[in-house]
């Protein structure tokens, strides 16, 4: 009888009692906010993804169908792919870019943060604006680029009329709008960099390249991790400026999944369908940024400052 | 179950209580019934501006004009048509646009409307009224101007090189050759849409294969796309690509943002296949090019063509539709006799526009371009067979994938054969 009941020990850290440590009733708020606008609407997608719904009457409960159309839809394996294509090229394209500006600007002097500032704007700018900015400059008849052109021996340039050009300005005016960002990012990063380490390698006799790659390069390794999580799940989610400068064309090479997403669903108001690719996209991205955050031990927060 | 009875009890007696006071306040004193009237956002809506005008003043009812900005309009409505909160009448396209709202049964057949008033209905060009049919069911009502495609040119290029507006497709292959070797380009294509594209093969179609192939399509059977017709049509496309008829930038050229009129008012494209409107923005673009420049032909003929060479395709009309559970119906269908009143046409030509009534002729004078709007007029009219625009013809989960295959068509990133597979492929 005595045994019976479990024992029970209240749980308390030793260095008193819990004064002042937030409940978990304080998180109410935020997760009823979160129940709301995030989990139930979720919830309601991954439902939808099992009807055929046109945004009329009642959705028809169709099984996996929408589901099995996804497996076996060229269009959506375009999708991916290019969804694919997308992050790694905006990934390899915005890092380095980034990260060497960040690094840089991270420095002491007076011009650098008037630079920085000027570097900043594009981020400034709403997508929608940038989008149509660079419709126009890229213009094969109008634009800039069709009086420039002749001189430098381009007499026809179509870049969003075809279908690999088009691609590349995608890649080209996403890193245009988000570098300032992660050099943002970075510069903060470096900025933490204790400089009684580049003394210590100073006196050592170590080159600039050697000190970057031995002292910058690891200490901001947090700063990448956080960097790349932002730009992968961003480049999967990438939208307003592939619908407004190229409308996912021409044909469908630059039709990357969001972008789908929208055309089968409010173009061609296949709800259910589109709801199977928004469900998928929350999967993959949450699971992208996951195993990053893993792999990198970004999730331990194991300190930069070890052995210090 | 009893609870459900009692309410849908209450629910009728209300709506009977409703019925009877409005009949007990006497037919003239309804003046409460507001008609919540779509429409599409634009410089001609001052045509619907005065139908609502005299309609409000001879009856009980008050319609009310709603403008909505046009990029949004489909999704607009659809949204509100899906959320019950629906206008009792809204401009739309008349064929795949409302057979979604028919198939859900939101919108009012309108047969009895038009059997008990003959006079109405005979007023239509009757290629037009078939637009506004679903499974022969009178949904749409015509309301606005005839919007056929159209082949423009730009005169002083054809006297430059001394040639003719072509008659037939050899006379088409010729002019391509003409004037590539004067370093013109054939014809402006704003091929950054797809739908732009589209209107070549809609004509390529008809003329190799007549009307009938398309309306199989339209029917519901996605193997009519492999009727040798098609094929033919794509293969046909690809030549002229192929030949630089299009130039080697067509892809990035945008239609809305005026690029293509204004290439071929410039004289940097010599022809440029478009929808009558192309007339009216070019009035506004480039005045003095649209009156003393501007020529204007019908498509092509093909010989060996089984297609009339008379067939139009375009935009007979746009439509009013009325919704089903309307509560103000009959003030709706009242309204939608507005639309074929001589002030009504009157204003419609005043403003450009070229009408589907089929007294119009006389009025044609008072157009800002009366030559312009008798061709159009008597291009309509003598038409035995006015195809409405494919992506509209079709359900938009089937227009959508056609208009991406169409593009990839002209751009080289599919063959003629891979086309026609997956257009049969489309559901």
């Amino acid at each position: 009888m005595s045994v019976s009941a479990p024992l029970r020990t209240p749980r308390r850290r030793p260095g008193g009692p819990s004064v002042g440590r937030p409940g978990a009733v304080w998180a109410l708020p935020a997760a009823l906010f979160f129940l709301f606008f995030a989990v139930i609407p979720m919830g309601l997608v991954a439902y939808l993804s099992f009807t055929s719904w046109n945004g009329l009457g009642t959705p028809q409960f169709v099984g996996a169908q929408n589901w099995q159309r996804l497996a076996g839809d060229p269009v959506m394996h375009q999708g991916v792919l290019l969804s694919l294509g997308l992050t790694v090229g905006s990934w390899a394209v915005q890092t380095p870019i980034s990260m060497l500006l960040g690094v840089w600007a991270a420095g002491p002097q007076r011009n650098r943060a008037v630079l920085a500032a000027v570097f900043f704007v594009p981020l400034l700018l709403s997508s929608a604006a940038i989008a149509i900015i660079w419709k126009a400059l890229l213009d094969p008849n109008f634009g800039p680029l069709a009086r420039i052109g002749p001189w430098l021996g381009l007499d026809s340039v179509s870049l969003l009329g075809s279908p690999s050009g088009a691609f590349a300005v995608i890649v080209f005016v996403s890193a245009w709008q988000f570098i300032p960002l992660h050099m943002l990012l970075y510069q903060g990063g470096a900025r933490q960099i204790p400089a009684s380490l580049y003394q210590a390698a100073e006196i050592d006799g170590a080159s600039v390249p050697r000190r970057f790659l031995h002292i910058t390069l690891p200490q901001l390794r947090n700063t990448i991790t956080t960097s790349s999580v932002l730009m992968v799940v961003g480049s999967l989610t990438y939208f307003e400026t592939v619908l407004i400068l190229t409308g996912g064309g021409p044909g469908t090479s630059t039709s990357i999944v969001p972008y789908l997403m929208y055309r089968f669903g409010f173009m061609g108001y296949e709800m259910g369908y589109a709801s199977a690719i928004a469900f998928t996209l929350v999967i993959v991205a949450t699971a992208v940024s996951l195993v990053m955050v893993r792999l990198t031990g970004f999730g331990s927060m194991r300190s930069t400052r070890e052995g210090m | 179950m009893a609870a459900m009875r009692a309410a849908r009890a209450i629910a009728v007696a209300t709506a009977l209580g409703v019925v009877a006071t409005a009949c007990g306040s006497g037919g003239g004193a309804a003046g409460d019934e507001t008609l919540d009237v779509w429409m599409y956002q634009d410089s001609l809506v001052v045509v619907q501006q005065g139908a609502v005008e005299r309609f409000n003043e001879g009856s009980g009812a008050q319609a009310v004009i709603t403008e909505v900005p046009g990029d949004s309009y489909q999704d607009k409505l659809r949204t509100s048509m899906g959320s019950g909160d629906q206008p009792d009448v809204f401009f739309n396209w008349g064929g795949g646009s409302i057979r979604s709202y028919v198939e859900a049964d939101m919108l009012l057949p309108l047969d009895d409307m038009m059997e008990a008033d003959p006079e109405f209905q005979e007023s239509f060009i009757p290629s037009v009224m078939e637009a506004g049919r679903i499974d022969g069911v009178q949904y749409g009502v015509p309301m606005r101007g005839t919007q056929p495609v159209i082949l423009f040119y730009n005169e002083e290029l054809f006297e430059q090189v001394g040639a003719e507006p072509p008659e037939t497709w050899e006379d088409v292959l010729a002019l391509v050759e003409t004037f590539t070797q004067e370093d013109i380009t054939p014809f402006v294509l704003a091929g950054a849409t797809a739908w732009t594209e589209q209107m070549w093969l809609q004509y390529l179609v008809d003329r190799n294969g007549g009307a009938e192939v398309f309306q199989r399509i339209q029917s519901g059977d996605p193997e009519g796309w492999r009727d040798p017709a098609v094929l033919e049509s794509a293969q046909m496309v690809r030549d002229l690509v192929d030949s630089g008829a299009f130039g080697d930038n067509y892809g990035s050229v945008s239609y809305t943002e005026g690029a293509a009129s204004a290439l071929l008012a410039q004289g940097e494209g010599a022809m440029h296949l478009m929808g009558s409107w192309e007339y009216s923005t070019l009035l506004d673009q480039a005045p003095e090019f649209a009156e003393d420049g501007l020529g204007y032909v019908a498509f092509p003929a093909i010989s060996g063509g089984e297609g009339d060479p008379a067939n139009v395709v375009g935009n007979p009309a746009n439509y009013f539709s009325v919704s089903a559970d309307s509560p103000v119906e009959d003030a709706a269908v009242d309204f939608l006799k507005q639309t074929s009143s001589d002030a009504y046409v009157r204003d419609m030509i005043e403003n450009g526009e070229v009408p589907t009534t089929t007294n119009a002729a006389d009025l044609l004078d008072l157009s800002p371009s009366p030559d312009f709007a008798t061709f159009q007029y008597e291009m309509v009219q003598n038409a035995p067979h006015f195809q409405l625009s494919w992506d509209q013809a079709l359900p938009p989960s089937v227009s959508e994938g056609m208009l991406t295959e169409i593009q990839k068509l002209f751009n080289g990133q599919s063959t003629p054969e891979q086309f026609v597979d997956a257009m049969a492929g489309l559901q």
